[in-house]
């Protein structure tokens, strides 16, 4: 039931051409553009490509476990998808179940994509196979976090205020999130208040973890945190119809 | 059951009989929707009790799911999933589903299997929604005017299937606006309005409440009235509207076209063009809820 559900919100995600060009062209755009072109960002001292792989990877997971999980719910409770589903023997944990499978397919093509990519541009990480786990356990925290905040805003709002708020939110997120541009960049005083937002974590830890650095627990945290408050706003205000 | 302030249905209170078909009718508004919703177990009503097998539609929704089906008034499908994928989804949700391609090919939706649902027109959609209502053989399915915008081909089919899952054993219950549609499929329809039940029971007991049916024969001039009222039963009467043309009021079922037969027949009278005019349920319909617009 569970893999039914993951099989078919996987495969509408893919058909989705503009959520497509979200999670695979736009990264990608970043990933070359600034890789190639030296002085357009300035990203600080150390090579480019080893700041940018995990910054892009923290933005692919952005755009596919909040944006689209966001947009995709908000739709789906318009047009009595949710509801229909409500009526059917599969359970509501199942529904998340196959959502949160579904994320992680689409994710796992965009970490394979933009990870190959980076490595051509010459991205080394440090560390080895401890490093690749550190890595995937900061993903998964971060696409857990992003899933339920997706849901939760997805659950509280109409769907255009969704679609609407969810690009935004992405866009500031992109800038002032600490996705593409290393926290160390940022200003001295809003340092400590833009790692605690779940994208400086999410990008900091990646970048952190290819550098060689271990786990990253304040990072870790700090998703946990979000995934907690995000969950807990979904489990209140979510709405089947 | 209120919204906020609004009670959109109060005080209904009814049986369904298992395995057969009730139809659910009334103007808009009235509160069907509602009604069937809070039996799927979507809304929990302020006060009463609703049982659906047996068991609480909301409390125990996860044992009642698997045996019930549901088809909504509009939507329930992925606007960019395709004909197929829809129904092979619904069908893989259920432990014994029909068989997908059967079903698409019965329905008339071959041609757009791989349609995707926003590209279906009105009356594809809805038949999709009946599909994905009945693929997982339900005991029980609600459908919620599910022959809206459907073509006089498509449905004579979603009668006949309505039939055969009673015949198989289904208990279906159907809200709808087309009166021929209850008086045709449904063993018993209730009329509800403003939330209430105005009338119930089966199409032949509705048409035949208020006693407005009428036989119209024409024969020789200047029979005797007064001897024919008298040879009928209780409550019926009798006219000689037109010179030769002939009205009589009453509870008309058979006995009474026999007493009037024999009874011309015993005066060696041939009655002609003997018409019954029954009201069809609509005439009750409009009878019980008035002739005004609803909001
Ligand atoms: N979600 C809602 N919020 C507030 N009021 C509602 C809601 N849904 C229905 N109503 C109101 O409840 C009443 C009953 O609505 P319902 O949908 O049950 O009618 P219906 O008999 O199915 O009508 P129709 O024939 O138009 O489908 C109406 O007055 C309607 O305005
Ligand atoms: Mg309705």
């Amino acid at each position: 039931m569970v893999l039914a559900q993951a099989r078919i919100e996987t495969r509408l995600l893919l058909r989705n051409g503009e959520q497509l060009v979200l999670a695979l062209v736009l990264p990608l755009l970043v990933l070359v553009i600034g890789a190639t072109t030296g002085n357009l960002l300035d990203l600080g001292p150390g090579r480019r490509i080893d700041i940018l792989a995990p910054g892009v990877l923290a933005l692919a997971v952005l755009s596919t476990s909040f944006t689209s999980v966001a947009i995709a719910t908000g739709f789906e409770r318009r047009y009595g998808v949710l509801k229909r589903l409500g009526a059917t023997p599969l359970p509501r944990h199942g529904l998340l179940a196959g959502k949160t499978l579904a994320v992680m397919a689409v994710e796992s093509v965009q970490v394979l994509l933009v990870g190959l990519v980076s490595l051509m541009l010459g991205w080394a990480p440090v560390g080895g196979p401890a490093a690749v786990v550190a890595g995937l356990i900061v993903l998964l925290l971060g696409t857990a976090a992003f899933t339920a905040l997706g849901l939760a805003l997805a659950g509280s709002l109409r769907a255009e205020a969704t679609l609407a708020l969810a690009n935004l939110v992405y866009v500031l997120l992109l800038v002032g999130g600490a996705v593409i541009v290393p926290l160390a960049r940022y200003p001295q005083t809003i340092q400590p208040l833009v790692a605690l937002l779940p994208s400086g974590a999410l990008a900091q830890g990646l970048r952190d973890v290819s550098a060689g650095a271990g786990v990253p627990f304040a990072a870790c945290m700090v998703l946990l945190a979000w995934c907690a408050v995000g969950g807990l706003v979904a489990a209140r205000t979510f709405r089947w119809e | 059951m209120r919204y906020g302030e609004v009670a959109a249905v109060d005080t209904l209170s009814t049986q369904l009989p298992a395995s057969q078909v009730t139809a659910v009718v009334g103007p808009n508004g009235a509160g069907k929707t509602t009604t069937l919703e809070t039996c799927e177990g979507f809304r929990r009503p302020q006060a009463g009790t609703v049982r659906v097998l047996g068991l609480d539609p909301a409390r125990d929704a996860a044992k009642l799911r698997p045996r019930v089906g549901v088809m909504l008034q509009s939507g329930g499908a992925w606007t960019g999933c395709r004909v197929h994928e829809a129904l092979r989804h619904a069908a893989a949700l259920h432990a014994h589903p029909l068989d997908v391609d059967a079903l698409v090919e019965r329905l008339g939706l071959g041609s757009c299997g791989s349609t995707s649902y926003r590209r279906l027109s009105g009356g594809q959609q809805q038949r999709l929604g009946l599909a994905m209502a009945i693929v997982g053989r339900p005991e029980l399915v609600f459908l919620d005017e599910p022959t809206a915008g459907l073509d006089p081909q498509a449905r004579r089919m979603t009668w006949e299937l309505v039939r055969e899952l009673r015949d198989g054993g289904v208990t279906v219950v159907l809200a709808t606006h087309f009166l021929d549609e209850a008086e045709q499929l449904a063993d018993r329809v209730i009329v509800i309005d403003h939330g209430r039940i105005i009338a119930a029971g089966s199409p032949g007991e509705l048409t035949a409440t208020g006693a407005e049916n009428t036989v119209r024969f024409t024969a020789v001039a200047g029979l005797d009235m007064h001897d024919l009222r008298s040879a009928l039963p209780a409550g019926c009467t009798v006219q000689e509207v037109t010179p030769g043309g002939y009205l009589v009021t009453g509870p008309v079922d058979p006995a009474l076209i026999a007493t009037l037969t024999a009874w011309c027949a015993a005066r060696g009278v041939l009655a002609q063009s003997l018409a019954v005019e029954r009201r069809s349920l609509e005439d009750v319909f409009i009878e019980l809820t008035g002739r005004e617009l609803r909001p």
